[in-house]
């Protein structure tokens, strides 16, 4: 092994935070010299993902993503490895495209520095409010200029969230909180606040990505009510959903089909894992409320 | 915030205000027959106060608190400057873009790195300079991930026998000089709200200032005053909301109308969005003794699009004029209100002393990011002056009436809209990179962009498992084709003098020293001398990366004068170099990459000082 693989091994934890590098760091390095060792007795599936990001993925293995990976490992016969690193601008970059592993669980299939496989998922964004207060399900709702409504808040370099773009397109921006969309990284469950704020009505209603609505709601010590978001694409170009596919190199062309036929052979075993995780689905037409 | 915004604006190719000055200037490197009779002209001078005579060390990064980045050394000069060599070098080991200034305090230099801001002390005295000590701070690993534009340090600075210097995870540290020892160290910034520090902090009398950066976050921007002997923060300073947090009271007297009123920085903005609304301070400061008054600029709004925050967005894109000792502002203006492309305005400011139609006038002159060269009244911030030192259509000049840019509204972007050729792009005709100034010759030397940008429609991006749609920016060459320019600009005749074309943005800061040559760095790695007057072309050395440093001039333990520069290609423009980005990727650094696919065909990573003197 070459000490430039052990710095790109150490590298891949930097841009977790402090506490996290630590607890991790020994994992890590004891993971790439195992995967090294047994490489010619095991196929391994490279993983690169979020170690602190719920629904999606943590490095207690407990997100979705995490185990639709496991779903797609065991059909390829393969070991799961993981390369932790937190997603941020840069991820796919710094991790998939600098070789430390061959494939991400979640990214949009319209995402262009990718290829992808085929879509395992399809969700949108959603309106999150109080069950039991009266529903908002449209941008178009004019109860939306009174209300305090939450979005998130995108952080690459001025970009804004679909939903941002859709009020402001309305010129309903007066009661706007934004949280960031990495949340406060050195909490457990960074993308929680913002669902919480409805539950403990610091914001009335939340307009939030579907899967990590469905699943943050779900856990609420009162009752939320998740509807997506209408008109589904903003027009003239604003998309608010999103089909979700894995992602490899754009040169994985065989991986790709292979990840592609296994995703369509256990589709009913991940349709369960998405069902359990309450992710909104517009593909299936079980669009989760908890 | 570093980045164009989403609905960054374009405007209409009207670049006539312009291009005028630029059929005459941009006859290259060398126009003599526009060479004015310096000799001719009343003095323009920094206060003494604020550029005390050359003592032959470097201490802030602007050399003095009028920011002249000028040397009063005459060793090396037009006629001997071709014979430079190598004194020494230096590897700094950090591969990121170094754009600090080196500082030399007695015999002793002092580098601060990119992140890990690693300082280290050389010994001048020995041959070959010799490290002395080194001190590594150990910035949180997370800051990375949090910085937006490469994880630069612009410099640190030195005050009574202690360097105080910034890290990324926003620490600002004081470490004793000659032992290296910390002494304090005082966290002020959040890296999990987005907060990081990549400025050079100044001291003036017992006060170490800091401001932050991370507008794209939602971060509220700052400046703070720390005691210099214990790190405690006396006063912040926000750039925006109410007037009891901008420090605001009896003593804020702007000049223009539009700046005054109670609590602009709310009610300019919707409800509550100023409490995310960026207006940050990651740029310089220069500070005034007679007049005690420190000058800061202020960074864009954030992170809204810009149609979910109407109005002026006070006070984002201005500056201030503070009371170093209580954060009191003074007056305020602002170069760009309601921005909508990202003009941060914390460029540097140039403080000098002339006559000005007639009058004595104690004036600040900023090269603006909005592509303006201002000169201002530091005693009362009335625009006397504000001329375009590079291609401009964002906007169609500043009304001196009213002291308000005109914007132009014909380029404006929005969602899914294709506009194209918007100049200045997101950079700016000119970033943080700063000038210098001569009284010599009355010339200001800019390094700066010739950079414009097509905003094409949307693409989706992806993070923290979150799908979005971002403007797909894509930025490129100004007129003429070249991506950088290098201004002698005429203070006093508000027009250009020479121009030297540059392939890459010139992002390096300037030198001028008293032996009329003016110093910079390409970005290839081209570390040049031209003539203060001319502008021609005397001696390059090529150093091992592209320079994005800042040159200083300074004096020997033998007596003998020595030029020093970082190379170490990075930042914003570099980016596709020092962050190893894909050239295929032409919105990669917010659409940066597209004008830069091929710096990695001429340079690679690696930060090194390079110490130069005669033979």
């Amino acid at each position: 092994m070459s000490s430039g693989y052990l710095e790109k091994m150490a590298a891949s934890i930097r841009a977790m935070s402090a506490g996290f590098a630590r607890s991790l760091m020994a994992g890590a390095l004891v993971t790439a010299f195992v995967s090294v060792a047994t490489a010619a007795q095991a196929r391994e599936l490279r993983v690169c993902a979020d170690p602190n990001n719920l629904p999606f993925s943590n490095e207690r293995g407990e997100g979705f993503e995490n185990r639709i990976v496991d779903i797609v490992a065991k059909e390829l016969g393969a070991d799961v490895s993981y390369v932790w690193w937190a997603q941020r601008r840069g991820f796919v970059r710094n991790t998939l495209k600098a070789g430390l592993c061959d494939l991400i669980p979640g990214a949009p299939a319209a995402l262009e520095m990718l290829r992808t496989t085929v879509p395992y998922y399809r969700s949108s964004y959603v309106f999150v409010t109080r069950e039991g207060e009266p529903g908002i399900s449209s941008f178009d709702d004019p109860r939306l200029r009174d209300l305090k409504i939450g979005v998130q808040l995108i952080g690459d370099d001025g970009a804004n969230s679909p939903p941002v773009a859709a009020l402001a397109r309305r010129g309903i921006g007066a009661h706007l909180k934004g949280f960031p969309v990495y949340g406060d990284y050195s909490t457990p469950d960074p993308q929680s606040e913002i669902i919480e704020a409805v539950a403990s009505r610091d914001i009335d209603v939340a307009i939030v990505w579907g899967p990590l609505a469905g699943f943050f709601a779900s856990r609420q010590p009162v009752k939320l009510r998740v509807a997506p978001v209408s008109p589904l694409i903003d027009k003239p170009v604003v998309p608010m959903l999103y089909d979700i596919s894995m992602g490899v190199r754009r040169d994985e062309k065989a991986l790709s089909g292979e990840l592609d036929a296994a995703l369509k052979k256990h589709r009913q075993e991940i349709d369960a894992v998405l069902a359990e995780f309450h992710v909104p689905r517009l593909d299936t037409g079980n669009a989760a409320s908890p | 915030m570093m980045s164009s915004h989403y609905a960054t604006i374009a405007r209409k190719t009207t670049l006539a205000v312009s291009v005028a000055i630029f059929a005459l200037a941009v006859l290259g490197a060398f126009s003599t027959g526009f060479f004015p009779a310096f000799a001719q002209q009343p003095a323009i001078k920094p206060p003494a106060a604020a550029a005390p005579p050359d003592d032959g060390q470097w201490t802030m990064p602007a050399k003095n608190y009028a920011s002249t980045r000028y040397s009063e050394l005459d060793e090396i000069n037009e006629g001997n400057v071709g014979k430079l060599q190598v004194a020494f070098t230096f590897s700094t080991g950090v591969n990121r873009g170094h754009e600090a200034a080196p500082l030399v305090v007695g015999n002793t230099m002092y580098i601060v790195t990119p992140y890990p801001n690693i300082l280290f002390a050389l010994d001048l005295t020995k041959p070959g300079a010799p490290m002395k000590w080194r001190y590594e701070p150990r910035p949180e690993p997370a800051s990375q991930g949090v910085a937006c534009c490469d994880l630069v340090n612009r410099g640190a600075a030195f005050a009574n026998g202690r360097i105080f210097f910034n890290t990324l995870d926003g620490h600002t540290i004081a470490v004793d000089a000659a032992s290296g020892q910390p002494v304090w160290n005082t966290k002020i910034g959040n890296i999990n709200i987005g907060e990081t520090i990549t400025m050079a902090p100044l001291v003036v009398k017992d006060k170490v200032l800091v401001g932050n950066s991370g507008g794209e976050l939602g971060v509220r921007g700052w400046v703070k005053a720390l005691d210099a002997n214990d790190g405690h923060v006396v006063w912040t300073a926000y750039g925006t909301g109410p007037d009891s947090d901008v420090l605001i009271g009896p003593e804020f007297k702007p000049f223009y109308d539009g700046d005054k009123g109670t609590d602009l920085g709310v009610a300019s903005w919707p409800p509550s969005a100023w409490q995310i609304g960026g207006g940050n301070m990651w740029g310089w400061i220069s500070y005034d003794p007679e007049l005690d008054l420190i000058y800061h600029g202020t960074g864009n709004p954030g992170p809204w699009n810009p149609d979910l925050r109407p109005g002026d967005n006070k006070w984002t894109a201005g500056i201030f004029a503070r009371n170093p000792d209580t954060g009191a502002a003074r007056w305020f203006y602002q170069w760009t209100p309601h921005d909508l492309h990202d003009y941060d305005g914390i460029n540097e400011q140039i403080l000098l002393d002339m006559q000005w139609k007639g009058e004595p006038r104690k004036v600040l002159v900023r090269p603006d990011r909005n592509g303006y060269l201002y000169v201002l009244d530091r005693t009362t911030g009335e625009v006397l002056s504000a001329k375009p030192f590079a291609p401009v259509n964002s906007s169609k000049g500043v009304d001196l009436e009213s002291g308000r840019l005109i914007e132009n509204p014909e380029k404006q972007t929005g969602t899914g809209k294709v506009v194209r050729d918007i100049c200045p792009a997101s950079p700016g005709a000119k970033d943080w990179q700063p000038s210098a100034f001569s009284p010599r010759t009355g010339l200001l030397y800019i390094p700066h962009n010739n950079l414009c940008m097509d905003s094409e429609g949307i693409e989706v991006n992806y993070i923290a498992g979150t799908p979005y749609v971002g403007m797909n920016v894509r930025m490129k060459a100004g007129p003429g084709g070249h991506r950088g320019e290098f201004t002698a600009w005429d203070i006093a005749n508000e027009k250009p003098v020479w121009k030297i074309d540059e392939n890459f943005p010139a992002w390096s800061g300037a030198l001028v020293t008293a032996g009329d040559v003016v110093f910079y760095g390409t970005m290839e790695g081209w570390f040049k001398a031209v003539s203060a007057k001319t502008g021609k072309l005397l001696w390059q050395f090529r150093t091992s990366s592209g320079i994005i440093g800042q040159p200083i001039a300074y004096r020997g333990p033998d007596g003998h004068e020595y030029v020093a520069i970082l190379s170490g290609v990075g930042g914003w423009s570099g980016a596709i170099v020092a962050g190893d980005l894909d050239p295929r990727d032409a919105t990669a650094a917010l659409g940066f990459v597209n004008a830069m696919k091929d710096l990695k065909d001429v340079t690679n990573t690696g930060g090194t000082l390079y110490v130069f003197r005669l033979p």
